[in-house]
C-alpha cells in the first residue's frame, strides 16, 4: 500500500488507513534504531533537505537521525524569517533548493500554509514539520504512535489535550488524527486560548482542569509559550501554573493507568510539575523515540517511484 | 484457466526438510553457534520446521530469527508500490555465529544479496550458509545454495510457489504458468 | 463625432426610464432618447457611427466609488492610466480613488496630480478621494475645502480606521459644512490586530489568526451615532458583516443619514475560500461567513446597502506571493466586479434596474458628482452590457496591472460589451466595429 499524496503536510486530509500504515511501518523501523549498525540502505543517494526557518533542535534533529538511518544524504538550513521578509521570498529560496535536485523537503516555518506554497510549487516531496499555529503532522504521528503501543488502541479512549490550543499545531493535528481514529478528545485551556468554534472539530471542550482529564486515558500537555503572556493571554506564569499545570494532586482524577504526554520542550512547573514529566506516568522520552521511526516511516512511504 | 502442476507434495517437502537439517548438522559439525534465520516472508515457516528438527535431533535448542529485506533491496524505491515493512527479529549479535538463511525458492539471488548485506548490519557472522526448498535456476548474482530440497528448471514465464499450511498435511509445491 | 445607439434595452432608474429605445450622442452630451431614430443620408455625413445594440443592455455609465489606483507612489501595482483602462474594461465611466498612497492624497497637490494623470489618460472620469487625516494616520484633519476646491469628491482614511472617535465627530461635522461625504473604513484594530482572516470555525481549522465580524460591527455603530448625534451623514464602505448589514438597517430606519456599500467579493465568497491558503482571498475586511454573506445579500435586496464598489486594490507579486501571513490585503476588482454583481440579477436577488441604481445612480449621489443618468443633456457616459456573455476570467488579459483576482479562471455570465465616455467609445468587444 502507498500513501495517496506527494507531500506529508497535514493530518486534516489523511485518511484513517494511511495513518495505519505509517504507524505499521514506523512500528517495524523501531528494531532499526536498536542495532548496533543503526542503518539501512534503503535511501541511499536521496538528498533530504530539513529547511527550518523557527529554531528547533529537537525536531530537525529527529529527522535528520531519520533520514540518516535511512542513508539519506541530509542538507540542513536554518533560515531566519526577517530576513526572509525583506530580501529572498520563501519561493526564491524554494526554487533554488529545486534546482539542486533534492528529493524530499522538510519544512518549518512560522506562516500557517509555508508548506503548502512550496508544495504547489515543487515537484519534491514537502514534509510539514510545522507551520504557524497549523499543522504539525508528524508530531500527532508520533504521539498516536506511542499511544498505540501504550494502550493497543485509541478507539474509545477519553484524551485531554490541555494549553493555548489557539495557537498549537500539536493541538490541531492530534485532534484531527485521534478524532479519526475513535478517540474522545477533551480540549482545555483559559477560554482566551480555546479558539472559536472549537466544538465543530468533533472535540468537548472544557475551561478547568479537574473536568477535563477526569478518567482520562491519556493526558497531552502543551508548552506554554511565555511570550503569549504580553498578549494578555494570561496574567502571569504563577496564575496559570496555578490553574492549568498537570500536578500530583489533580492527576488522581485521570484513570490508574493514565499516559501522561508533552510535544516539548517542557516548561517544568508551568504546564506540568517535574514530579510528573518525569514519573512513572509520563511516556515524554518515549515519544521522542517513537518521533524517529514515525519519520523515517514517512521518509521511506514518500521516497521515490512514484508514477 | 492456468495450467498448474504439482511438483512436490508435503511427504516429499518433510523428506527435504529433514534431509537439510542433516546436511546442516554435518557441514557445521554440530549446532555451536549455529543460528537459522528466516527470510521474509516465504522463509519463515521452513527455517522454523528446520529448528524443530535440528533440535530433535540434537536434542538442544538453537537460536533463530527473522529477516525482512526489504529496506535492503535493490527495487525498493523503483516499483510503483512501496513494499510493507515487517518486523526484523535478530535479538542477538550475529559475531562469530555459523549463520543459515532460509528461504522457499532461490531466483535471481537479489533476494540472498540483499539478506547477506543486511546480516552483516548485526555483525560479523563467520560464516553464511543458504538453505532453499527450490532452486528454479535463472541467476542473476553469481550465489548459489549450500542445502537445496530440489532443483527444478523453470522457465521465466512460470510461477513456484511453495504453499505451507499449519497442520503440514496439505503441503505443496506447485508450478503454473505465468 | 456623433454616436447613434439604436435598439438596445435602456435602463436608466434616475429617469424611470426601461424600454427598448435609440440614444443619440453628439458633442459628448446625449441629446435625444427616442424610438426609431433615424437621420437622413444628408446629415450623416461621416461623423456618424451607428451601433446596433439589440439583445444588450443600454445603462448610465457604471460608478465605482472604491477603488485603489496606487498612483502616486506604488505606480508598479497601479497607475491611474492602467487602474481607469481597466475601469472601462469593466464598464466603468467613473471610479473614485482611495487615498492610500504615497504620498497620501491630504493636499492639494496630490489631489491635483490625480485630476492630470486621469486627464492624460482621458479613459473613464476619476474623482480623487482625499485623506480624512493628516498622512492618514488619525491625528489632525486635513483641508477639506481646499481639497474640495482641488476636486476632491469625498474624504476617507481609508486602508485604516479613525480610532479617535473625537477626530470622526469633526469630521463628520466639517465634511457636512462642504457637502462632502465622510466614507469610514469601519475597523477597531484591538479587536482586529494580528488577525488575517474572518474569526470562525475555518480560522480555527487553519491556526490563522482570527477578524472578529463584531471588529467592524462596533464601528459601524460608532459611525453610525455619531452621524445621528451630530445630524451630519457617514457612508460605510466595505460592508462584510451580518452585523453591520443590521446596524445600518436599524440607523436607517431611525432616520439617520447612513449610506453604505459592499464589495462583489462579499456576496460572492466565503472564508471557506481560504483553505488553500492562497493569498489572492486575503483581503481587509476579510471573506466572512456563510451567515454573513447571506446578510450581505439581504441588505442589498431590501437597500439597506446602497452601492457596490470593487475595492479594487492591485498589488504585484512582491506582495502577494508569499507567505499568506506576509501578504497584502486586497484583489484586483474592476474587470470582473459587474459579472459577478450581474450573478445577483440571475439568481433574483436584485432586478436589473436595482442593480443599475446601486452600481451607477446611488455612487453618484453620495458622491455628489452630476453623473449617473442619461437625462437629455447630461454627459453621454454609457455602458452596454451583454447580459449573457459566457467568458472565463484571464488574468493575463487585465489591463490592471494587478493579477492578484481569486476569480481567475472562473466561468462568469454577463459583460460588459462597451463603455463610451463623454461621448467617446473608450471600449469595446471585438464585436464592434469602431
Amino acid at each position: 500500500m502507498n500513501l495517496s499524496r506527494k507531500d506529508m503536510l497535514g493530518i486534516v486530509d489523511l485518511p484513517r488507513e494511511e495513518i495505519d500504515l505509517i504507524l505499521d511501518t514506523a512500528e517495524s523501523f523501531k528494531e532499526i534504531s536498536t542495532r548496533t549498525i543503526k542503518k539501512v540502505p534503503t535511501l541511499r543517494g536521496k538528498t533530504v533537505i530539513t529547511l527550518f526557518f523557527e529554531a528547533s533542535t529537537r525536531t530537525r534533529t529527529s529527522f535528520e537521525i531519520a533520514a540518516k538511518r535511512l542513508s539519506a544524504d541530509t542538507i540542513n538550513i536554518s533560515a531566519s524569517t526577517s530576513s526572509v521578509v525583506k530580501g529572498e521570498t520563501l519561493i526564491d529560496t524554494a526554487k533554488n533548493l529545486e534546482s539542486m535536485n533534492p528529493d524530499i523537503i522538510i519544512i518549518r516555518h512560522s506562516a500557517a500554509g509555508a508548506a503548502h506554497i512550496l508544495a504547489g510549487l515543487l515537484e519534491q516531496s514537502i514534509i510539514n514539520a510545522g507551520d504557524g499555529a497549523h499543522e504539525h503532522p508528524t508530531q500527532a504521528l508520533l504521539d498516536m504512535l506511542t499511544i498505540r503501543e501504550k494502550k493497543g488502541t485509541m478507539e474509545g479512549l477519553k484524551i485531554a489535550i490541555v494549553g493555548d490550543i489557539a495557537h498549537s499545531r500539536v493541538a490541531r493535528s492530534n485532534i484531527y488524527g485521534l478524532t479519526k481514529m475513535g478517540a474522545n478528545v477533551a480540549v482545555c485551556g483559559p477560554a482566551m486560548m480555546i479558539p472559536r468554534d472549537m466544538d465543530q472539530m468533533g472535540v468537548s471542550v472544557y475551561y478547568n482542569m479537574e473536568d477535563a482529564i477526569k478518567d482520562a486515558d491519556v493526558v497531552m500537555m502543551l508548552r506554554m509559550q511565555l511570550e503569549r503572556q504580553e498578549k494578555n493571554l494570561f496574567p502571569s506564569l504563577r496564575e496559570y501554573a496555578n490553574h492549568f499545570s498537570l500536578n500530583r494532586d489533580n492527576i488522581k482524577l485521570a484513570k490508574n493507568d493514565v499516559i501522561v504526554m508533552h510535544p516539548g520542550p517542557v516548561n517544568r512547573g508551568v504546564e506540568i510539575s517535574p514530579e510528573i514529566a518525569d514519573g512513572p506516568s509520563s511516556v515524554i522520552l518515549e515519544q521522542v523515540t517513537n518521533g524517529v521511526a514515525v519519520r523515517m516511516a514517512l521518509l521511506y512511504l514518500l521516497s521515490g517511484g512514484r508514477k | 484457466m492456468k495450467k498448474k502442476k504439482v511438483v512436490m507434495d508435503a511427504e516429499g517437502i518433510e523428506r527435504s526438510l529433514t534431509r537439510i537439517a542433516y546436511e546442516i548438522l554435518e557441514r557445521n559439525k554440530g549446532t555451536d553457534n549455529l543460528i537459522i534465520i528466516g527470510i521474509r516472508k516465504g522463509g519463515i515457516s521452513l527455517a522454523e520446521r528446520l529448528r524443530e528438527k535440528i533440535s530433535a535431533i540434537e536434542g538442544t535448542e538453537i537460536m533463530s530469527g527473522t529477516l525482512d529485506i526489504t529496506l535492503y533491496r535493490d527495487d525498493v524505491l523503483t516499483t510503483g508500490k512501496r513494499p510493507e515493512i515487517e518486523k526484523t527479529y535478530i535479538p542477538f549479535p550475529l559475531d562469530h555465529k555459523r549463520v543459515v538463511i532460509v528461504d522457499d525458492v532461490l531466483f535471481t539471488g537479489r533476494t540472498i544479496r540483499a539478506a547477506m548485506d543486511a546480516l552483516m548490519d548485526f555483525g560479523r557472522p563467520e560464516l553464511i550458509q543458504l538453505a532453499v526448498l527450490i532452486d528454479r535456476g535463472h541467476r542473476e548474482l553469481p550465489i548459489r545454495a549450500d542445502f537445496i530440497g530440489e532443483t527444478l528448471p523453470s522457465s521465466l514465464w512460470e510461477n513456484i510457489s511453495v504453499n505451507l499450511t499449519d497442520n503440514r498435511d496439505a503441503d505443496e509445491v506447485v508450478i503454473e504458468e505465468g | 463625432m456623433r454616436l447613434l445607439l439604436k435598439g438596445g434595452r435602456v435602463i436608466d432608474p434616475s429617469q424611470n426610464i426601461d424600454t427598448v429605445t435609440d440614444i443619440l450622442i453628439e458633442d459628448g452630451k446625449i441629446s435625444r432618447i427616442e424610438k426609431g431614430i433615424s437621420l437622413p443620408e444628408a446629415d450623416s455625413g461621416g461623423d456618424l457611427k451607428i451601433f446596433d445594440l439589440k439583445d444588450k443592455i443600454v445603462t448610465p455609465g457604471l460608478i465605482d466609488m472604491h477603488t485603489h489606483l496606487r498612483e502616486p507612489g506604488f505606480e508598479y501595482k497601479e497607475t491611474v492610466r492602467t487602474g481607469s483602462e481597466a475601469a472601462v474594461a469593466g464598464g466603468f465611466t467613473s471610479i473614485a480613488c482611495m487615498a492610500n498612497t504615497d504620498p497620501v492624497n491630504d493636499n492639494r497637490s496630490v489631489t491635483e496630480f490625480i485630476h492630470k494623470q486621469a486627464r492624460l489618460a482621458a479613459m473613464a472620469n476619476v474623482y480623487p478621494i482625499a485623506a480624512i487625516s493628516k498622512g492618514q494616520d488619525g491625528k489632525v484633519l486635513t483641508e477639506f475645502g481646499d481639497l474640495k476646491n482641488a476636486g476632491a469628491v469625498a474624504f476617507s482614511d481609508d486602508g485604516n480606521p479613525v480610532t479617535d472617535s473625537g477626530l470622526m465627530r469633526h469630521a463628520l461635522e466639517y465634511a457636512y459644512s462642504f457637502n462632502m461625504p465622510v466614507i469610514s473604513h469601519c475597523e477597531d484594530t484591538g479587536l482586529s490586530s494580528g488577525g488575517l482572516m474572518h474569526e470562525g470555525f475555518v480560522s480555527t481549522q487553519l491556526g490563522l489568526p482570527g477578524i472578529p465580524g463584531i471588529s467592524e460591527d462596533i464601528m459601524v455603530i460608532r459611525d453610525i451615532r455619531l452621524a445621528g448625534f451630530t445630524k451630519t451623514r457617514v457612508h460605510i464602505a466595505h460592508v462584510s458583516t451580518a452585523g453591520s448589514v443590521q446596524a445600518v438597517r436599524e440607523a436607517k430606519s431611525a432616520g439617520i443619514n447612513v449610506t453604505a456599500e459592499t464589495a462583489p467579493h462579499y456576496f460572492t465568497l466565503t472564508d471557506e475560500a481560504l483553505r488553500g491558503f492562497s493569498t489572492n482571498f486575503k483581503m481587509y475586511p476579510p471573506l466572512r461567513g456563510a451567515d454573513d454573506v447571506e446578510a450581505i445579500k439581504e441588505g442589498l435586496r431590501d437597500g439597506t446597502i446602497d452601492a457596490i464598489a470593487s475595492d479594487h486594490a492591485p498589488h504585484s507579486s512582491v506582495e502577494k506571493d508569499v507567505e499568506f501571513e506576509y501578504a497584502a490585503n486586497g484583489i484586483t476588482g474592476l474587470e470582473t466586479s459587474l459579472p459577478l454583481c450581474l450573478k445577483l440579477v440571475d439568481d433574483g436577488i436584485l432586478t436589473i434596474n436595482q442593480l443599475v441604481e446601486k452600481m451607477s445612480v446611488n455612487p453618484a449621489d453620495i458622491l455628489k458628482i452630476p453623473k449617473g443618468s442619461l437625462k437629455t443633456g447630461s454627459d453621454a457616459d454609457i455602458t452596454v452590457v451583454d447580459m449573457n456573455k459566457i467568458w472565463t476570467v484571464d488574468t493575463d488579459t487585465f489591463r490592471s496591472k494587478g493579477r492578484n483576482c481569486p476569480f481567475n479562471g472562473w466561468k462568469l455570465k454577463g459583460k460588459a460589451v462597451m463603455t463610451i465616455v463623454g461621448g467617446d467609445v473608450k471600449y469595446a468587444d471585438s464585436g464592434f466595429q469602431i
